[in-house]
């Protein structure tokens, strides 16, 4: 079982990220733009321990980062926990064994968790700036995160392997007609 | 290995993926344990939003939250102060590479700057030199039985040789052919023609220029014109050698008729002041120079008198 040890190396990744998030990269801005390493910490968690990994691993990390940033508990979760199961979904489905799909998960997540971000803090009443967040600051930070995805993703498959139904016996399904 | 998922059922079994084989149990209880997962994830998260936003600062969830960031508090110094000398540096170059940017933004912030303050200083000269147009039209120097209307310089004297002025006031705006046009200083010459928007001005120191004017203090009537020494130096011609007449005098508009035709000018139109004067024995007037109130190089605004009553019919 390497469930277990798996999930501790991940929720200690995710904290590693937060921290660093909250003191190193928050504050390197590019072009109006900020890398999000958390994010794409969890896309690529989710993309080779599935769905469920995915979750937990999201709602965890929003966790910390509304911890971090004291902000409203639970706005990071919900979006997290989604962006997790979605993309682990993809990773189990589609996505695992493709090239681009770290960086296809990391690109459309990065514009949806902006969009969500920006949807959650206007229904919470809050001061939200949608040109400043999907217009001006978006291409940086997509490009960011797509750089980011690079070293993370191989860090991240070095740490965790990819879930593999070792003891299943396999199958070939017959070709039919 | 890509697998076509969307091809519908047939497709799906024509090829040859290698699928995991599972009790059907458990193929059906994994979908069920994904979406319990995320439901019940998804609905904490909820929950936590809602009482966290409901609460109060000091509220339970405000503690935990208060407590978890007291946890990682050590984590942040100490990442911080690993970064930050990588900070500092990035910082640093950061503002180098802005220095130059920032600094171009200032160099035309300056020449903004600058221009702004031309235009302020356009505008101050320009307000207080209406407002003289304005005060002298409603003083009693301005004639009754006229209007004025009000106009820009639009161009000056092109030479030395064509004194007149383009002003923007024109047909459309009540502007009549030879009508006086004067600002608060004095007299300063009459329309010579007129377009819709615009109108052209003879000055005084225009060569065809003739103003029957007066000496206000001896009253000795003659005509000014345009020096012959050139320049803005006029002269009253046509005052007899028997008249009084001295420097300093003041000179402005007779109105009067000169025979038959009407004057074109209201009486007492200031023109200027006599600067010098004399006779000789060959001549049949005096020789007197008189020195224009107005300077017919910086005129900026002008007004054009309008008659009140109708224009008087040259015969």
């Amino acid at each position: 079982m390497t469930l277990l040890p798996d999930a501790l190396k991940a929720a200690l990744l995710l904290f590693l990220a937060v921290v660093v998030q909250a003191t190193i990269v928050g504050s390197f801005h590019v072009l109006r733009g900020t890398p999000d390493l958390v994010l794409v910490l969890l896309l690529v968690i989710a993309l080779l321990r599935g769905s469920i990994f995915g979750a937990v691993a999201g709602f965890w990390a929003g966790f910390l980062l509304d911890t971090a940033y004291l902000g409203t508990l639970g706005v990071s979760s919900l979006l997290l926990t989604l962006a997790g199961y979605w993309i682990g979904r993809y990773g189990e489905t589609t996505g695992r064994d493709r090239a681009h799909a770290p960086f296809v998960s990391v690109a459309v997540v990065t514009f949806l968790f902006a969009v969500g971000e920006l949807v959650l803090q206007f229904l919470l009443g809050e001061a939200v700036e949608a040109r400043a967040a999907l217009i001006d600051a978006m291409p940086a930070t997509l490009a960011l995160n797509l750089l980011l995805t690079v070293p993370v993703y191989a860090v991240v498959r070095r740490l965790l392997a990819p879930e593999r139904d070792t003891g299943a016996r396999s199958l070939e399904v017959p070709i039919v007609g | 290995m890509p697998r076509n998922r969307s091809g519908g059922g047939l497709a799906a079994l024509s090829s040859s993926v290698r699928r995991t084989a599972r009790p059907y149990s458990a193929r059906k209880a994994q979908p069920i344990r994904r979406r319990v997962v995320v439901g019940v994830l998804a609905l904490v998260s909820l929950a936590l939003m809602t009482v966290y936003f409901r609460e109060a600062e000091d509220g339970p969830l405000h503690d935990v939250q208060s407590v978890a960031s007291t946890a990682m508090h050590p984590f942040d110094v100490g990442a911080e102060r690993v970064a930050r000398p990588f900070r500092d540096a990035y910082g640093w170059l950061s503002d180098l590479f802005n220095a130059r940017e920032e600094n171009q933004q200032l160099k035309d912030q300056i020449e903004q700057l600058r221009n702004q303050a031309i235009q302020n200083s356009t505008a101050a000269t320009e307000v207080k030199r209406l407002q003289a147009l304005l005060d002298y039209r409603r003083s009693d120097e301005f004639p009754a039985d006229y209007d004025a209307i009000g106009a820009a310089v639009l161009a000056d004297p092109p030479s030395d040789y064509e004194q007149f002025i383009i002003i923007s006031a024109g047909s459309q705006d009540g502007v009549r052919l030879n009508a006086p046009v004067v600002t608060d200083e004095g007299l300063v010459g009459k329309v010579t023609r007129v377009s819709r928007e615009q109108s052209r001005v003879a000055l005084l120191t225009d060569k065809e220029s003739a103003v029957s004017a007066y000496d206000v203090e001896s009253e000795a009537d003659g005509v000014i014109r345009h020096g012959a020494g050139g320049g803005d130096a006029l002269i009253l011609d046509r005052v007899p050698k028997d008249e009084r007449v001295v420097r300093g005098d003041l000179v402005a508009t007779s109105g009067r008729r000169f025979q038959l035709l009407p004057s074109i000018y209201p009486r007492n139109i200031q023109i200027g002041v006599v600067t010098s004067f004399g006779q000789t024995d060959i001549e049949a007037n005096q020789q007197i120079q008189v020195d224009p109130f107005v300077d017919f190089d910086s005129l900026g605004a002008v007004l054009i008198l309008k008659r009140k009553t109708p224009e008087p019919r040259f015969p």
